[in-house]
């Protein structure tokens, strides 16, 4: 079944201006339930506007957007949180830094919901964030009263994907979110992804700039070029692709 | 003694702005100039309503609601007028001097002989000061509780998280411009029941005693922050804005004690606030603490 659906999608910026650029040109795409998506493509080439369309960010110039289904295109991106979660780049940006770690995955339990004015209930949740840090690599389980602002990038980072996945979402959205990280973390992080995606059955979108990681992971490659879908291979074929292969749909 | 007593009553006052000024200062992570034009529209609708022979409760209730008006104003700029936080809350403050012209019909309007929530017949009892201290201490108790309860709540946590980090609060499904205006109203809310307090407790109000407010309020959170440390939890915070609050009224009371006249208490407000926001770069460079702990080990 068709978990997201972009038909003839189409951005354009600074409109009737001299800046005038259309970043995407007549997109269309459909993930199937599960699928998880490398996207790849230059700087520029619109994978990160892709992902503004969906989450509600930017609305597209014209195109429609369906989630199961739904028509969404005209979803605010509050009200688009309840079944699309996300994880940036940067991972000063996914968490809060005056508030503990517990608070930060509280916050996230609730994501889409309407929060009125009941007590939040901290510590009848803190075994079950207890449980869900315990199997994340970088010690969280232990800080859990630790304000966020304390943390290491790749720990802030780890906590972002969990907030994300904590409470399941029906697409997940992945802005690049370990270029920010050393070598190991990010490896580390990247794994975990996996592991997560595949566990939960997740539908997922991760930008990389990294061929290798667009190869390992994932059952489906996409790249994006001059805001066009240049290549979108599945499995079997995605995982017969080469560097190389990849390579030569960058060049303009 | 007396003016030891009238200063704390006052402290204890202006330590309701300065939970106000908090929410927007500390929580939301901006400067809300406001401030200066909400507590007069407060101290204005207040006095008025006396003067009209309003019930005291309700004149005060009034300051409240006036002010929360305001901070709704400012917040409808800022977040639905694409205004710049600093100039929404200039644009209001200087709208609002003619709205207060407007209430009081003249520049100041005192009270003569009126009954207001200071002079009660139960507080009548009391030494002189005391009604002040008393009804200070109830509505900061009161404030306090019920602020520390909010912040504990779901919508107080969105709160935050919006102050914090505005990008991750609305990928997590939190509406950050409705928590803008909320915080900007309950915030000058406060402001404006503190402007009706205090004009009770001074017998008059005055379209320029907006002046110099933003400053009293931040000096009252600075000093709770220096003094306490910035290790506590966030209700422990809030009675930490409010002994501040009381601490700066008697720096100043000890100020005019030294010989200077009350006309150069804005001179010497805005002094001591900057002083306290130079202390961290003080302590740094001349190793205060560990001359402080020096002089100890070694008497």
């Amino acid at each position: 079944m068709s978990k997201l659906e972009l038909k003839h999608i189409n951005t354009t910026v600074n409109a009737g201006t001299a800046e005038e650029k259309r970043i995407l040109k007549d997109i269309n795409l459909t993930l199937n339930d599960g699928d998880f998506v490398t996207l790849l493509g230059t700087n520029g080439a619109g994978k990160s506007t892709l992902l503004n369309i969906i989450n509600g960010s930017l609305m597209p110039t014209s195109g429609q957007i369906l989630l199961d289904g739904q028509d969404i295109t005209n979803y605010s991106e509050v009200k688009r949180t309840k079944d699309i979660a996300q994880v940036f780049q940067d991972p000063k940006m996914g968490t809060a830094p005056r508030m503990t770690v517990a608070e930060n995955l509280l916050l996230a339990t609730k994501r889409g919901q309407r929060r009125g004015l009941h007590l939040r209930g901290l510590d009848q949740h803190l075994d079950f964030f207890k449980q869900e840090t315990a199997q994340l690599p970088n010690g969280l389980s232990d800080r859990l009263h630790t304000f966020v602002g304390n943390l290491s990038g790749g720990q802030r980072q780890t906590l972002s994907f969990l907030m994300a996945t904590i409470k399941r979402p029906k697409l997940l959205l992945l802005d690049e979110h370990t270029a920010a990280l050393d070598p190991n973390t990010s490896h580390e992080l990247s794994e975990l992804t996996n592991d997560v995606v595949q566990k939960q059955h997740l539908t997922c979108i991760m930008i990389t700039h990294q061929l290798k990681d667009a190869l390992k992971y994932g059952n489906r490659t996409i790249i994006l070029n001059s805001g066009r879908i240049v290549l979108d291979l599945k499995n079997p074929e995605k995982s017969q692709l080469t560097e190389d292969d990849l390579l030569q749909y960058f060049a303009n | 003694m007396s003016l030891v007593t009238s200063t704390i009553g006052q402290g204890l006052l202006w330590g309701i702005l300065a939970l106000g000024l908090y929410l927007s200062f500390r929580i939301l992570n901006f400067p809300d100039m406001t401030v200066e034009g909400t507590f007069p529209f407060g101290a204005a609708l207040c006095v008025s309503a006396l003067v009209h022979g309003v019930n005291p409760l309700l004149a005060t209730i009034l300051a409240f609601i006036g002010g929360m008006l305001t901070g709704a104003f400012t917040g409808l700029l800022y977040t639905k007028g694409k205004i710049p936080i600093l100039l929404a809350g200039i644009l209001t403050m200087t709208g609002v001097y003619s709205v207060n012209l407007r209430i009081l019909g003249k520049a100041n309007v005192g009270l003569l002989n009126q009954a207001t929530l200071l002079n009660s017949k139960f507080l009548a009892k009391l030494p002189p000061n005391f009604p002040t201290i008393v009804i200070g201490l109830l509505i900061a108790i009161l404030v306090v509780v019920l602020l520390a309860l909010f912040l504990n709540t779901d919508l107080g946590q969105a709160f935050i998280a919006t102050g914090d980090n505005e990008t991750m609060a609305r990928s997590l499904g939190i509406n950050t411009d409705n928590m803008k205006i909320l915080g900007l109203m309950i915030s000058n809310g406060l402001i404006g029941l503190a402007g009706g307090l205090l004009a009770q407790n001074g017998g008059y109000a005055d379209v320029n005693m907006g002046i110099g407010t933003m400053v009293i309020g931040l000096a009252a959170i600075i000093i709770g922050e220096v003094v306490y440390g910035k290790n506590l939890s966030l209700s422990a915070r809030l009675v930490a804005v409010v002994v501040g609050s009381i601490l700066y009224r008697l720096v100043l009371l000890l100020v005019l004690q030294l010989g200077f006249s009350t006309n150069d208490f804005k001179l010497i407000s805005a002094i001591i606030l900057a002083l306290c926001l130079m202390l961290p770069l003080f302590q740094e460079k001349f190793h205060i603490k560990q001359l402080l702990k020096k002089g100890i080990e070694k008497p």
